[in-house]
């Protein structure tokens, strides 16, 4: 029985639980609604929620965990002398479930039936051309251990799934049925639901926390493990980056962070500027037609997706910069550069800058503008010496967001900056950034055992520090700021 | 310029200076007014010019990539051929392999020299054969296969032109190009001018873009966005199922019933950090949550819908406490006052009322989601599928591409025609972001109440 359809006779049997609910209220109040204490939907809700919510929470939490008992169940079947030279335990686990689901699809397509299943062994049937004809492709023959294991694994499986689909129906029974028996015309069903709906409400406020939650775990955990193979002190400060996957890899962040903040540097200094500028000409000079224009064109630039500024990088900017400035010049041959990447980055932020400083700039009080043209001061004066002073913690707090954003954006510099990690000072040439390698490292074919693929969530464990060191900090002067006007 | 009368330093020549005449200084400071006017001016052109380059260099790339040139042969479906046995049988019919096909292609080329004259010295007609894709073939044995009575009669059918020869026709692939390339020649370019005389070889518009599944390396022509536009289409289903009542419920419980304190707190900071947090670190997240932790499948859009979740869920809870906010505390108190509850009046009152913002959000959240790659790269989204994923619910766990990650792929691709398609699924992206951001515009002045 999957969970798909133990999800359905539970959902199936709160429904049912609601008209019986709200029947039941009406004729234990002898057919008048008015002796009831609470409408009689409310009463079917009651045993709607008690029904359905307690199973499927238990169904989830169910689901999560059976991957991990089982896990520690194969895990110990498996000796050390089924790991072959060069792969590990995790890889052999891997196998099984391949080959344990290939059954299951096997036994589906009417391959083999069950009792063959059982029977089967390496010596009387090819595993892999079996499972090669239901549709699975197996990398090597299988051996008579991981089929066992793979047998085994099957059943587990196959029983805690009937397991699980029996608690799961009895438990929305029982709620069903309790929730049925205590309605009573005195019965306060609106408050029980009411309150029921709010503890709802509360779980899924919860879900930021655990997202959080999930995020700090997955990168710290992993992290770790790659601390247990490769010393931190060589990621931290070792100038060179250079994984082997055959191992012996040189993995030192210093040349991807220096690549990160290259290109955030040259994206700001087009982004600042300009987006500062539109920032000021809309909110001072333009007049309400240009700025109901305007304003929109800009902010169409921040709807657009990364891919597409990363295809503009790679197919436009980039060889346009390589042969009208970098070839000329004599500094470099690469149509992906830091300039390329970072051009383009600097024009996904003009609106992220012009929209947050447009903000600040509006949130001046009139009344400085007034006083600094009573004394005779021009537009630009005022400008430059009141308006752009005032708002100066809400512009940084606005560059600093920005800068976070540059950061850890990922598809511009995959497709715009190159791969290789370089320590240079010049803008025409190649260099890579964190995400880049996040992306390299973590695509493909990966295992979770080696510091060339673990590196990846020590990257994304800086990555994240770096945004989130960022943001609080431009969140922290932005809120400094508003107090002082408001 | 500066004069020593007019440096405004002696007090005698303060008098000289008039009124009506602007000084030096006056000049000066409205000299730097208008520059400083004309920064902002040029500050917005160079924004806007970006914008229009960067739109323009896309259709200017991409929009040839709906058209596709095809060629039209007459094709005698040889029963010696595909019937060697002569028995008729429909199974011996099917298992003929695709290459048992290529040899019509090259029959029919030969057809059409003995006859039309068609043809051009010294180019056999195998290699005249190489004008059509590697994919006609397949393309000849799957309508071969759909009625096997076919064998034996002639059909005319409607072949894809290899990529090299749309190239030509689209401005990639010239004659001298073609001298030093090892998949074309110029005679087949000449042969290639003659079909186009003939009327056989015609450039028309290309459904096959938007329907049929990626193709291999070596024949862009047969590539197509059908797998990529349904993964994405099931990932927005799932993002949808589930943001909008997650997103929803959470709003309503920190705008309307949270009490002040720590737990409010740590959940309002959480919003606003997830906000901000890179979408390659979903991306890791769903990596090692969902897919090594929970054992879901690679590249499944259920792995991508969830991923997509987490990401788009702070910009609708942002919208939706917005729009929340948005309705006066009168309709609230109105509602307690006839002596409805607290819950009552959320559901029955203020949440109708918040609604069309509601759905605004909801629907910018899912644009948003639905240009995101990266955190769709980390979760096997690049591998290279090409079978379409059943329905839904089972078609959630299969395999599938995505809109973005396609677009990521073909330019990691080196034939020069796969940058067309990359431009191309660009395009269709931005017209699907095009229709949902113009849906949203449409609700939120249609419905829009301001107090």
């Amino acid at each position: 029985m999957n969970a798909g359809l133990v999800l359905l006779v539970v959902v199936a049997l709160a429904a049912i639980g609601f008209v019986i609910g709200r029947s039941r209220a009406i004729s234990t109040a002898g057919g008048d609604a008015r002796g009831l204490h609470s409408l009689p939907g409310y009463y079917g809700q009651t045993v709607f929620l008690f029904t359905a919510v307690p199973a499927l929470l238990v169904m989830i939490g169910w689901l999560l965990f059976q991957p991990l008992y089982i896990d520690g169940q194969i895990s110990d079947m498996i000796s050390d002398t089924d790991i072959a030279e060069g792969s590990s335990r995790s890889l052999v686990m891997s196998d099984v479930r391949r080959v344990a689901s290939g059954l299951n699809t096997a036994l589906e397509k009417g391959i083999v039936s069950e009792t063959q299943i059982a029977s089967m062994t390496t010596d009387n049937t090819d595993v892999r051309a079996m499972l090669g004809s239901a549709g699975i492709a197996l990398a090597s023959a299988v051996e008579q251990n991981i089929l066992t294991v793979a047998k085994e694994y099957r059943q587990i499986k196959g029983t805690l799934g009937l397991l699980m689909a029996g608690v799961v129906i009895l438990i929305a029974a029982a709620g069903f049925l309790v929730s049925v028996k205590r309605i009573h015309p005195d019965y306060r069903a609106r408050n029980v639901s009411e309150r029921a709906i709010k503890a709802l409400l509360i779980v899924a406020s919860l879900v930021a926390i655990l997202t959080t939650v999930g995020i700090i775990f997955s990168l710290v955990f992993e992290t770790v493990r790659f601390f247990g193979l490769y010393p931190a002190k060589d990621f931290f400060f070792s100038l060179t980056w250079n994984p082997q996957f055959s191992g012996g890899s040189d993995l030192g962040i210093f040349p991807l962070l220096w690549g990160t903040l290259y290109v955030s540097f040259v994206a700001l200094l087009f982004a600042v500027p300009i987006g500062l500028m539109v920032a000021i000409y809309l909110s001072e000079y333009a007049s309400n037609r240009v700025r109901s224009i305007v304003k929109p064109m800009v902010e169409v630039l921040a709807g657009i997706p990364t891919i597409v500024y990363g295809l503009f990088a790679l197919i436009t900017v980039g060889p346009l910069l390589r042969d009208y400035f970098a070839q000329p010049l004599g500094l470099g041959t690469s149509s992906s550069s830091v300039l390329t990447a970072g051009l383009v980055m600097g024009i996904m932020l003009i609106p992220f800058v012009s929209s947050l400083s447009d903000d600040v700039i509006n949130a001046v009080p009139q009344s400085m503008r007034d006083g600094s043209y009573g004394l005779g001061a021009t537009q630009s004066e005022t400008v430059k010496q009141v308006i752009l002073p005032a708002a100066l913690p809400g512009v940084v707090g606005a560059i600093l967001l920005a800068a976070s954003r540059a950061i850890g954006e990922t598809m511009i510099v995959v497709m715009g900056a190159g791969a290789a990690a370089k320590l240079s000072l010049n803008p025409f040439e190649a260099m890579t950034t964190i995400t880049v390698k996040i992306v390299s490292q973590l695509t493909g074919d990966t295992e979770f055992e080696s510091p060339e693929t673990l590196v990846a969530f020590a990257l994304g464990l800086s990555l994240f520090v770096i945004t989130l060191g960022l943001n609080v900090l431009a969140l922290y002067i932005v809120r400094k700021y508003r107090e002082q006007y408001e | 310029m500066t004069d020593a009368t007019s440096s405004g330093a002696s007090p005698t020549t303060k008098h000289a200076t008039s009124l009506l005449a602007a000084d030096d200084r006056t000049r000066r400071r409205n000299a730097a007014e208008a520059r400083f006017r004309g920064y902002g001016v040029a500050a917005i052109v160079v924004a806007i010019m970006a914008l229009v380059g960067l739109v323009s260099s896309i259709l200017y790339n991409g929009s040839s990539a709906f058209f596709q040139t095809f060629i039209t042969l007459e094709v005698y479906l040889d029963p010696a051929k595909l019937d060697k046995k002569g028995t008729g049988d429909p199974e011996e019919i099917r298992k003929v392999t695709t290459f048992g096909y290529a040899p019509l292609i090259v029959a029919s080329f030969e057809k059409l020299a003995e006859e039309d004259g068609i043809a051009v010295d010294g180019l056999t007609a195998k290699k005249a054969a190489a004008l059509i894709s590697k994919e006609g073939a397949a393309d000849l044995r799957r309508y071969v296969r759909a009625d096997v009575n076919r064998v034996g009669q002639t059909v005319e059918f409607k072949f894809l032109a290899s990529g090299r020869i749309d190239g030509y026709y689209k401005g990639r692939v010239t004659m001298e190009s073609a001298e030093i390339d090892n998949n074309i020649s110029p005679e087949q370019l000449q042969l290639a001018d003659q079909l186009k005389e003939a009327g056989l070889l015609k450039t028309s518009w290309n459904w096959g873009f938007l329907t049929m599944a990626d193709a291999s390396e070596n024949r862009p022509e047969a590539a197509g966005l059908g797998v990529a536009i349904l993964g994405s289409f099931y990932m927005m289903i799932i993002v949808l199922c589930l943001t909008l009542p997650i997103g929803v419920a959470a709003s309503i419980y920190l705008e309307e019933f949270a009490p002040k304190n720590r737990f409010t707190d740590l959940v309002e900071v959480n919003i606003s950090n997830l906000a901000a947090v890179p979408s390659i670190v979903f991306g890791i997240l769903g990596l090692s949550i969902f897919i090594n932790f929970a054992g879901l499948p690679q590249s499944a859009p259920i792995v991508g819908g969830l991923v997509l979740t987490l990401m788009t869920l702070p910009t609708i809870i942002i919208a939706t406490r917005a729009s929340l906010k948005a309705v006066p505390p009168s309709i609230r108190d109105a509602a307690l006052g006839v002596g409805a509850s607290r819950m009552q009046a959320v559901f029955h009152h203020v949440l109708p009322l918040a609604m069309p913002g509601i759905l605004t959000g909801t629907i910018i959240g899912l644009a948003q989601a639905l240009g995101e790659t990266a955190p769709l790269m980390l979760i096997g989204m690049v591998a290279f599928v090409r079978e379409y994923p059943s329905a839904p619910p089972e078609g959630f766990f299969e395999p599938a591409a995505a809109l973005p990650v396609q677009v990521y792929n073909w330019t990691q691709r080196a034939d020069p025609a796969f940058v067309e398609r990359a431009s191309g699924a660009i395009i269709v992206l931005l017209v699907f972001l095009l229709i949902m951001n113009a849906v949203a515009i449409i609700l939120r002045r249609r419905f829009e109440r301001r107090w």
